[in-house]
């Protein structure tokens, strides 16, 4: 096993191009588990810890730059405004200690169906930035998972930052667990008002092969706030609509038993977290808030 | 234990010395290794470093059945940093098995394998990586076997018997050669009283397989000696019991295995089996290297035996006014592939399965099985817990019959003082299990959940942010249990202490040398507290526990505070004697008082029973040859239950715990907050406050764990462990920990030293049952398996 | 093989001959004599092996020990103020919360952290910080009297 420590980003790309098997290790929280229970032997580490770009976020008008090593926990100190699901999702993950050390880029990386951060990202919206020594490119979320722990990248691409389009309106996240701290999601949700666009967006974790965004539920609440006028009159919603919406967000799940949770509660849970994080979001618009709830 | 320095000789423990002017039993004295323990300096077994130390490793079963066709080791051995690997064609002596109770368990697995994760091989290298890697080089060829689950695939028609061969002495009684052992409890005459009843409500209950989870993994080093011998040090709950198998197997006398006790990170029953002992020795033999090995965590949940799973049937009966009149029960406990110490758990299970109520007519049948499931043996509450958690059940069922509160059914039915249990024991000690109840019924509730604006972190699912306060139900739940305490059923229990008396530099210290393994408890501190209290002196040394003394027995049962502390009480009133019998002979001629009844050591001098002061230790002793005995102790025999009626005097002790929980659910998602686990126990006398307390603190949260989420799952197809690691077998955190208000009472045991009661286990017995209660009243749901999951909650 | 060098305790560490899938909680244990860290999940799943780097708690079986690389690593070895017991470790001590002691290393490193930018924490702040630390002994309790007796004694003491 060789330890590569580029000290640039561009030392990085060039590493990945001459080893793409090369594995990039940032916060460690995945890859040293690997390594440490025999499961994976890589003959090259990239060590991603001295680039220091990758560990900052910027915001812009539209959207947050999130460099791929920000850690989580920084995540929730310094952008629950900004990214409201995101830093509630990042304050579910694991535990301080890994809070500390593991970002975003290393769940888009691993690309479990479970990592925390997805259903955040598919609610806000965003980008993934890569990057090999043949040019940089931006894989929107909706494309990044491609099955069960694989994603959209090129052996010879790292992940650089994430562009995370900036809340305009409430947004949520909610996971369960079978513990109430450091516990890995049986399944979760992520849920994001869109004021601007009349529209709401959603991602579901950990209840299907991918994480992924429940696309029947988004277009019926969008259609059903915009009939009857909600956004503007920002009145309460039936209690049918988001009963609706929920059965949707549960029918778009896909989910399997196993050890951590049966099929069949996973996707009723959805349909829980569903109404809740919709109806606390529509509570918070309605109130005038921007952020989280 | 203690600082450890490497030196030729090998690895020598300092002994843990204390000074205190105060500290005798009855105060919260801290650890004597608590200052090594906030340091880091603590020496765990994990821990140890000797020069030219190899790493082991364990080979371990893939599969649950299987018979090993070959194994080639040649591209192992060839690796380079490789010093040895060994099959169990390399074991050196005629005794390849070991056990605690039945040697069935092979060194090495011999030709076939009976669980998942059963040892076949073993490497010693020069770093762990390379063992790694040369595990992984080791070639088996397995042929997969059927595999036996449960009851039914176990004594079904041409099922694959385990141990074909049994002559051992539970083999007679056993209605199956896969069944272990049997033990029924008929008292009365059940049918008669089944027909006096107005209300009979029936259950079957089954319990999951918990871990004791203890976070110091199992590890040691063993280092060889010139005498062709071997120094083990060594994480274990009984040094002498570990001698005891690890010798024969070594083709060593005993006298060459010389163990020394490392520091333990726990244990909960689950170091009561050996696990890396045997293994390190027989690379450091091989090898003439010194030997570490440490288990990964997933090693230690494939190699420790686990609490057994149960299923469990009840019927109980009561007349209209809440009194029982018969209880039948049926318990099946899981031994898996090797017998550890299930049959002493089946003894339990039936002995305890009624819980700590009066009832004349019992008809009870418990039996341990043999399948190839991981192997099951001891964890703190031994065969007690599953039963409590289903009587507990039942008794709120019942209640629920006659419409009749809860806790006044166990009141009206509560085991007294002189009742007799089952077996027909009488129980000659305070039993004040309706005063228990009435404590924790009595203790402050907790004020109601705050709806309005609450903290996430104080709901169902916590930072995980699943609820602002909706869907959520309190519930409130009580339980009550009964344990027994030492070891039963005529085992020859007994403990060894050692106590040195001298004065140095004008001072008396005193040391105290035993066998006992402290692995957390507090005994080292109650040792201590013990030799201050019977020999007035500040300053005790606490030796490390080895081999070089007689066994302490183990610290299991509850026992240890009883029986090695009883043991050192006990030596330390023969050293007293001495100092009388020596200050008589220097001053006796002058004073007639050294010859009068009720001489006590107090404050450094002997001191007359009206507190004349006689003269200092120092005056006594000095000159003279310190005063040095090793003496055993014992409790009062027990006699074996009978085979067929299960009648006799069986235990030695009880202790009784008695919970009140209170928990938040949210009844949609199934998830469960336990907000408080209120605690009332008899503890006959608290020779440490402080570590009682913390005692049954753990014990409670332990038994929570198995109440909402820990559980070893195994696939019933393969028998393989799904979820070997605390990703996925989940121990509770300190955002799942409730409250745990502890109520102490202290009725003296007139049969037990200072009148103690042991304490460790009893609480874990009806926290779990509590905890079940209150969410059952939370939900409405029967929830009659553990742990219970979200989807038992909401479907 | 490789040499790694970073900073324990305030004083300068190198080691040698490190394979690169070290962690850095091996090297601080079995290289350079520090074993007061403790390995028992070796996934991040327990806490028994918190240190700080670079001032921030995190578990060493996590990180790669070339990741170490001239970073600052504080250990429960490095606690202690000139030889006496930091006041966490004392309230550990007076409050009983430790029995077999292997969770208490990584829970000092992580409370003491937490008092440290917190001098009043809540319980609720507590727990949260201290989730990530599996005790297996205590029930947690004492843990907590612990964390509050040390929290009431700095303030005491400013």
């Amino acid at each position: 096993m060789e330890f590569l420590r580029p000290g640039c980003w561009e030392e990085a790309l060039a590493a990945k191009a001459e080893h793409p098997a090369a594995v990039p290790l940032a916060g460690g929280t995945d890859v040293m588990v690997e390594i440490n229970l025999g499961h994976r032997r890589p003959g090259h580490l990239l060590d991603l810890g001295r680039i220091g770009e990758l560990s900052e976020w910027e915001v812009g008008e539209r959207e947050v730059r999130l460099g791929a090593c920000v850690p989580y926990a920084r995540i929730v100190g310094e952008l629950g405004r900004e990214l409201p699901a995101l830093a509630l999702a990042s304050r579910a993950v694991a535990s301080p200690q890994i809070r500390n050390r593991g970002g975003v880029g290393g769940n888009l990386g691993t690309a479990s169906p479970a990592g925390d951060a997805h259903p955040a990202l598919l609610a806000a919206g965003a980008e993934v930035e890569v990057e090999s020594v043949r040019g940089a490119r931006r894989i929107p979320i909706d494309e990044f998972y491609t099955g069960v722990k694989r994603n959209a990248l090129r052996p010879d691409e790292l992940i650089k930052r994430v562009h995370v389009v900036r809340a305009t309106g409430p947004q949520q996240f909610s996971k369960v667990g079978t513990r109430n701290a450091m516990v890995i999601a049986v399944c979760s949700f992520g849920l994001a008002l869109h004021p601007g666009s009349r529209t709401v967006r959603t991602g579901i974790g950990s209840a299907a092969p991918t994480p992924r965004r429940a696309a029947e539920a988004e277009a019926f609440l969008a259609g059903a706030l915009a009939e009857a006028g909600l956004w503007e009159s920002r009145r309460a919603v039936p209690p049918s609509v988001a009963k609706r919406f929920a059965a949707l967000a549960a029918g778009a799940c896909s989910p399997i038993d196993d050890v951590r949770g049966t099929a069949g509660h996973r996707r009723h849970a959805v349909g829980v977290m569903a109404r809740r994080t919709f109806l606390w979001a529509w509570e918070a618009y309605r109130n005038g808030a921007e952020g989280a709830a | 234990m203690g600082t450890w320095t490497p030196t030729a000789a090998g690895l020598v423990p300092a002994g843990l010395t204390q000074s205190a002017a105060r500290g005798g039993i009855g105060e919260s004295v801290r650890r004597p290794d608590g200052a090594l323990k906030v340091t880091g300096a603590f020496a765990y077994s994990s821990d140890l470093w000797h020069r030219d130390m190899l790493w082991g490793r364990i080979l371990r079963s893939p599969h649950a059945h299987a018979r090993i066709l070959a194994v080639d080791v040649s591209a192992a051995l060839a690796l380079p940093g490789v010093h040895a690997v060994l099959t169990h064609d390399d074991l050196p002596a005629a005794q390849k098995t070991y056990g605690l109770e039945l040697a069935d368990t092979p060194v090495l697995a011999d030709g076939v394998v009976r669980h998942h994760g059963e040892p076949v091989a073993l490497v010693a290298a020069d770093h762990p990586e390379t063992a790694r890697r040369a595990a992984e080089l080791i070639r088996v060829d397995y042929r997969e076997l059927p595999v036996v689950t449960d009851e039914a695939s176990a004594t079904a028609p041409g099922a694959v018997v385990l141990h074909p061969d049994r002559d051992d002495r539970h083999a007679y009684r056993a209605p199956h050669p896969n069944v272990l052992h049997r033990q029924p409890i008929v008292r009365g005459d059940v049918a008669a009283a089944a027909r006096r009843a107005d209300v009979v409500v029936t259950g079957d209950y089954e319990f999951g397989m918990q871990d004791q989870a203890f976070l110091g993994p199992e590890s040691g080093l063993a280092v060889p000696a010139a005498d062709g011998g071997v120094d083990l040090y060594v994480a274990t709950q009984w040094l002498h019991s570990d001698l005891r198998q690890i010798a024969p197997v070594l083709g060593l006398p005993e006298e060459k295995v010389r163990m020394t006790l490392a520091g333990v990170g726990g244990a909960f029953g689950g170091r009561e089996d050996l696990s890396m002992q045997i293994h390190a020795c027989l690379l450091a033999l091989r090898t003439g290297r010194p030997v570490k090995i440490v288990y990964s965590r997933e090693e230690s949940f494939l190699g420790h035996a686990h609490r057994h799973p149960a299923r469990l049937h009840y019927e109980h009966g009561a007349t209209r006014d809440g009194r029982l009149t018969h209880v039948r029960c049926r318990i099946v406990l899981d031994g898996g592939a090797y017998a550890s110490s299930t049959a002493a758990v089946v003894g339990n299970a039936a002995s305890l399965g009624i819980g700590p109520y009066r009832v004349e007519d019992v008809e009870i049948e418990a039996i341990g099985l043999y399948t190839n499931n991981p192997p099951c043996g001891a964890m703190r509450g031994f065969g007690a817990v599953q039963a409590c958690f289903a009587y507990e059940a039942q008794m709120d069922r019942l209640a629920a019959g006659l419409g009749m509160d809860p806790v006044e059914l166990r009141r009206i039915n509560a085991m007294r003082q002189g009742d007799l249990m089952p077996t027909g024991q009488r129980v000659d000690s305070p039993a004040p299990v309706a005063e228990l109840l009435r404590r924790v019924r009595d203790m402050p509730l907790p004020p109601p959940l705050d709806t309005e604006d609450p903290d996430i972190r104080d709901l169902p699912g916590g930072l995980a942010n699943t609820s602002h306060g909706e869907g959520i139900v309190r519930g409130i739940g009580y339980a009550v249990g009964i344990k027994n305490v030492g070891f039963s059923e005529g085992f020859d229990d007994y403990s060894t202490a050692r106590v040195r008396l001298e004065v140095v530099d004008g001072e008396p210290v005193a040391m105290v040398h035993t066998a006992m393994a402290e692995v957390g408890q507090g005994g080292v501190t109650v040792h201590a507290q013990i030799a201050r209290t019977e020999l007035g002196v500040e300053q005790v040394t606490v030796h490390p526990a080895d081999t070089q003394v007689g066994s302490a027995g183990s610290t299991s049962a509850s026992r240890q505070t009883y029986m090695t502390g009883g043991a050192v009480k006990n030596t330390c009133g023969a050293v007293r004697e001495r100092v009388f019998a020596a200050g008589r002979r220097r001053f006796g001629g002058d004073r007639p008082a050294w010859g009068g009844a009720g001489l006590r050591l107090d404050g450094g001098k002997v001191v007359t029973a009206d507190g004349e002061v006689l003269a200092t230790l120092a005056e006594v002793l000095e000159g003279e040859e310190p005063i040095d005995l090793e003496l055993e102790f014992r409790h009062r025999p027990t006699e074996p239950f009978d085979p067929v009626t299960g009648q006799g005097f069986g235990h030695v002790q009880y202790s009784f715990a008695a919970h009140r929980a209170v928990v938040d659910v949210d009844v949609e998602l199934g998830l469960v907050k336990v907000v408080e686990l209120a605690c009332a126990q008899d503890v006959g006398r608290a020779l440490n406050p402080l570590s009682v307390v913390g005692q049954i603190q753990g014990g409670t949260v332990q038994g929570l764990g198995i109440a909402l989420m820990e559980e070893i799952r195994v696939d019933p197809a393969t028998a393989r462990v799904l979820n070997p690691s605390f990703t996925d077998y989940l121990v509770p955190t300190v955002l799942d920990a409730p409250a745990v208000p502890v109520d102490l009472l202290e009725l003296a045991d007139p049969h037990a030293p200072y009148g103690l009661r042991g304490v460790g286990e009893a609480p874990t017995l009806s926290s779990t049952p509590a905890v079940l209660a209150a969410v059952r009243q939370a939900t409405g749901k029967a929830l009659t398996r553990v742990p219970v999951r979200p989807e038992h909650i909401v479907d | 093989m490789m040499r790694v060098g970073f900073t324990v305790n305030g004083v300068r560490r190198t080691a040698d001959g490190v394979w690169e899938g070290e962690s850095l909680l091996y090297v601080l244990r079995e290289r350079m004599g520090l074993p007061g860290s403790k390995n028992a999940c070796e996934q991040g799943e327990c806490g028994s092996c918190t240190v700080r780097l670079d001032g921030v708690p995190v578990c060493a079986c996590l990180i790669a020990a070339g990741q170490a690389q001239d970073r600052e690593v504080r250990t429960v070895e490095g606690l202690a103020e000139g030889g006496e017991p930091a006041s966490v470790q004392r309230a550990f001590l007076d409050a009983g919360a430790v029995q077999c002691g292997f969770c208490t290393p990584g829970l000092l490193v992580a409370a003491d952290e937490l008092l440290e930018r917190d001098t009043a924490p809540s319980d609720a702040d507590i727990r949260e910080a201290l989730s990530g630390n599996l005790c297996r002994c205590t029930g947690y309790e004492k843990i907590m009297d612990a964390v509050r007796l040390a929290a009431a004694r700095r303030r005491e003491a400013v």
